[in-house]
């Protein structure tokens, strides 16, 4: 296995108290596979992320439980300076917002070429050629004459490209993308999404996906985890995951997005808000917008129950899995 | 039909870019919206769709006014706004309403909720007499689904879905007849979004309202919209009811927008044709001569740099009876559907009739659409479509198409996920 967390909590101690941000996480990529991790804004998604990362700024995040395995190695444990050898060289990262992320003062070779020199020592001329190499391979058109230029002089689209680029610069085995496409217009996203799938293919690198976007998941994911309030309430394969959810939360996510292919009358709507981080319910963090809460969902936590069922491994965090799997 | 509230015709804004400090002189102009027509029938929703820099923003602002267009006209009930007097104008200006895109930076946050919805009382007085104005807010909190006790707490007490509640609330508050909302809720979180649009579609039927609802979800367009636009650098290239755009498009450019939009649902996908566009929008600085689409399209010949396509029912379905007659702006609009039909017990009977019907003879020769460029650098950006072979309506060359994808998915931007459309 390339990626496995285990048990990963993430805390924020804050002047209101203590954000329990991720409340024992587990998940794990291979290889050439591409886990989706879906859930809205607060649900501790690119929290794990970052985590897994190790950019995340502690203080005022603390690490209190919990192993993160880079083939079998749990990185929580190594020091910053061999993290950082980890960190750009074996896995790496895409952002959302392009812009900000990348250094307006700079040149896009520049930036891109930087890699080189501080992992590889390279000479600047051959860093430059690198960059140039780099961008032909993310298709951005006349690479040649474009390395010289700055991020503000890129469109959205291949501003993207670029930070793509910067994340395959050493060949990582590993990709965080979060978010990838989100600030960008649907037949950009295409466009983006298409390359990062097939360069994953051709590198057979492992990707992770973060979005809160179900189609962008349904077209290119092979496995969902979702999230809520810093628990994944469900993980399954893409094709299952769609067809019979098995948790109420992906139920009311699924069932509240207007589809495309179809003209639908009123929108079936999850009531009340998602849980302040700060004090999540007792029980099933779902349970006062959940339409099958019981009275034990409002005192057990419910552990990730196996779906027996299913013929493919997946999982659900709810009591009533069944029932919901089943209607 | 019922009649026209509100009747755009012929609207340009452009931008001046000048020149120098001191004696600036005037170099161009961006052409944010250049020729927009379009009209909004009493209680109807249009939706208008495009790409970030299409001018669906700078449309809407002109209809409240914000923006003063630069040629054309917006005819309320018969009366053209561009022409009024500053003291008619904000008569009329109580009747059309907006509701803006991000809750976050469009409430101010020293002022209550209250003062907030009950501040478009204070230019018109004649709405709500001052002491009966508090219990107005309150009912229009009670309206869009808050506690009228919330009537003293600041905005930032308040999630985004309820901030966005607020926004609309301050829109109805001088009971207007229109509407105009842009981007209402792409701010927001997936399970939020559909309680803001419920509460729209909800409204809308309490207060006979009609909207122009602007979005670039095209799912939530159509769910919201019973006719659609869908706008491309500065001008609206196709125009019909719903059913017309979804799933009978004749625009290249509405049929890429469709084809790219992700369906949740991984088995739909898979019945799917992707058509991936290369290459990003022109400066609206700078639009291409002709058909401003043509530098991204896969259609497009000599006479599309020539010739301003109009908007207009194509002339080959002219005289047909098909849902493919509707208004599109190319000079070779031909139906293709792109989105199929989900819901085969719902659609499939006037569908399959079209689909069968027209389709083939609507087809081009297959060479056309095989056209096929190698991906990389040129300005004449070209289509990667995954069409292994086009032979009229889809019987067979699905399933062989997919295929073949499969295998060679790995050479193109088109990646693998292309499927050969499914007019079954």
């Amino acid at each position: 296995m390339l990626l496995e967390v285990r048990d990963l909590h993430v805390e924020f101690h804050t002047r209101d108290g203590v954000a329990k941000a991720v409340n024992g996480v587990n998940y794990s990529v291979d290889a050439g596979e591409t886990l989706a991790v879906l859930g809205e804004s607060g649900s501790g998604k690119s929290v794990t992320a970052q985590a897994v990362m190790g950019i995340l700024d502690i203080p005022p995040g603390k690490i209190p439980q919990g192993e993160i395995l880079f083939k079998g190695e749990d990185l929580l444990k190594l020091k910053e300076d061999e993290r950082r050898k980890v960190r750009g060289a074996k896995m790496a990262m895409i952002f959302q917002d392009a812009l900000s992320s990348l250094n307006p003062v700079l040149s896009v070779g520049e930036q891109l070429g930087e890699m080189f020199i501080v992992h590889k020592g390279m000479s600047k001329k051959d860093a430059r050629a690198k960059a140039v190499e780099l961008m032909d391979r993310v298709r951005i058109p006349a690479a040649k004459e474009r390395v010289g230029q700055y991020p503000h002089q890129f469109s959205g689209g291949m501003r993207q490209r670029i930070m793509i680029a910067m994340a395959l610069a050493l060949e990582p085995e590993l990709i965080i993308a979060d978010e990838p496409t989100t600030a960008l217009d649907v037949t950009v996203q295409a466009q983006v999404m298409d390359l990062l799938a097939e360069l994953q293919r051709e590198l057979n690198m492992g990707l992770i996906l973060i979005t809160h976007d179900l189609g962008v998941v349904a077209d290119v994911a092979d496995k969902i985890a979702v999230m809520y309030a810093g628990r994944i309430v469900e993980q399954a394969p893409v094709h299952e995951i769609y067809k019979a959810p098995a948790h109420p939360y992906t139920r009311g996510l699924l069932d509240s997005i207007p589809r495309l292919d179809q003209k639908g009358q009123e929108l079936y709507a999850i009531k009340g808000l998602p849980p302040n981080l700060l004090a999540i319910p007792p029980g099933c963090a779902f349970n006062p917008r959940c339409p099958m809460a019981q009275d034990v969902c409002r005192t057990d936590v419910p552990p990730l129950y196996e779906v027996t069922e299913s013929p493919v491994p997946r999982s659900s965090a709810c009591h009533f899995w069944k029932e919901c799997l089943h209607g | 039909m019922a009649e026209a509230i509100l009747e755009v015709r012929d609207l340009h804004k452009h931008y001046p870019l000048t020149q120098g400090i001191l004696f600036k002189k005037q170099v161009g102009a961006v052409k944010a919206v250049d020729g927009v027509d379009f009209e909004l029938a009493s209680g109807e929703t249009l939706g208008i769709v495009g790409e970030s820099g299409c001018g669906k923003s700078t449309v809407a602002k002109m209809l409240v006014n914000l923006e003063k267009p630069t040629s054309g006209s917006i005819r309320y009930k018969g009366e053209d706004l561009t022409k009024l007097s500053p003291r008619a104008l904000k008569a009329v200006r109580r009747n059309i309403q907006m509701v803006f895109q991000d809750p976050y930076t469009s409430l101010n946050p020293r002022m209550t909720v209250g003062d907030i919805i009950g501040e478009p009382y204070e230019i018109h007085p004649e709405v709500a007499p001052k002491g009966d104005r508090r219990r107005k807010v309150q009912d229009l909190l009670d309206v869009v689904g808050l506690n009228p006790e919330y009537i003293n707490r600041y905005p930032h007490q308040f999630s985004g879905g309820q901030r966005q509640r607020i926004g609309i609330a301050r829109g109805l508050a001088l009971q207007p007849e229109i509407i105009v909302a842009d981007e209402p809720v792409s701010a927001l979180d997936v399970s939020v979004q559909a309680q803001v649009i419920n509460l729209l579609d909800r409204l809308q039927a309490e207060f006979a309202l009609s909207y122009v609802f602007i979005a670039h979800d095209l799912s939530i367009v159509r769910h919201i919209s019973d006719r659609v636009g869908v706008m491309y650098l500065g001008r609206i290239v196709e125009i019909g009811t719903d059913a017309q755009i979804y799933e009978h498009p004749t625009h290249p450019y509405t049929q890429a927008l469709l084809s790219a939009v992700p369906v949740p649902d991984p088995e739909a996908r898979e019945h799917r044709e992707r058509i991936i566009l290369t290459g990003d929008v022109p400066s609206p600085a700078n639009v291409p001569s002709g058909c401003r689409f043509r530098t991204r399209c896969w259609k497009a010949q000599e006479r599309c740099t020539l010739e301003v396509p109009l908007l207009a029912v194509p002339a080959v379905y002219r005289l047909a009876d098909t849902p493919a007659k509707h208004d599109s702006a190319c000079h070779f609009a031909e139906e293709k559907q792109v989105v199929p039909p989900e819901d085969a017990l719902a659609h499939a009977g006037p569908l399959k009739e079209t689909a069968a019907g027209t389709g083939p003879a609507a087809e081009p020769p297959g060479a056309t659409l095989l056209k096929k460029e190698p991906p990389g650098p040129g300005p004449d950006l070209d289509l990667d479509e995954k069409t292994g072979e086009k032979t009229g309506d889809g019987t067979g060359d699905g399933t062989g198409g997919e295929d073949a994808d499969g295998g060679t998915g790995g050479e193109d931007t088109g990646g693998g996920t292309g499927g050969i459309s499914k007019e079954s």
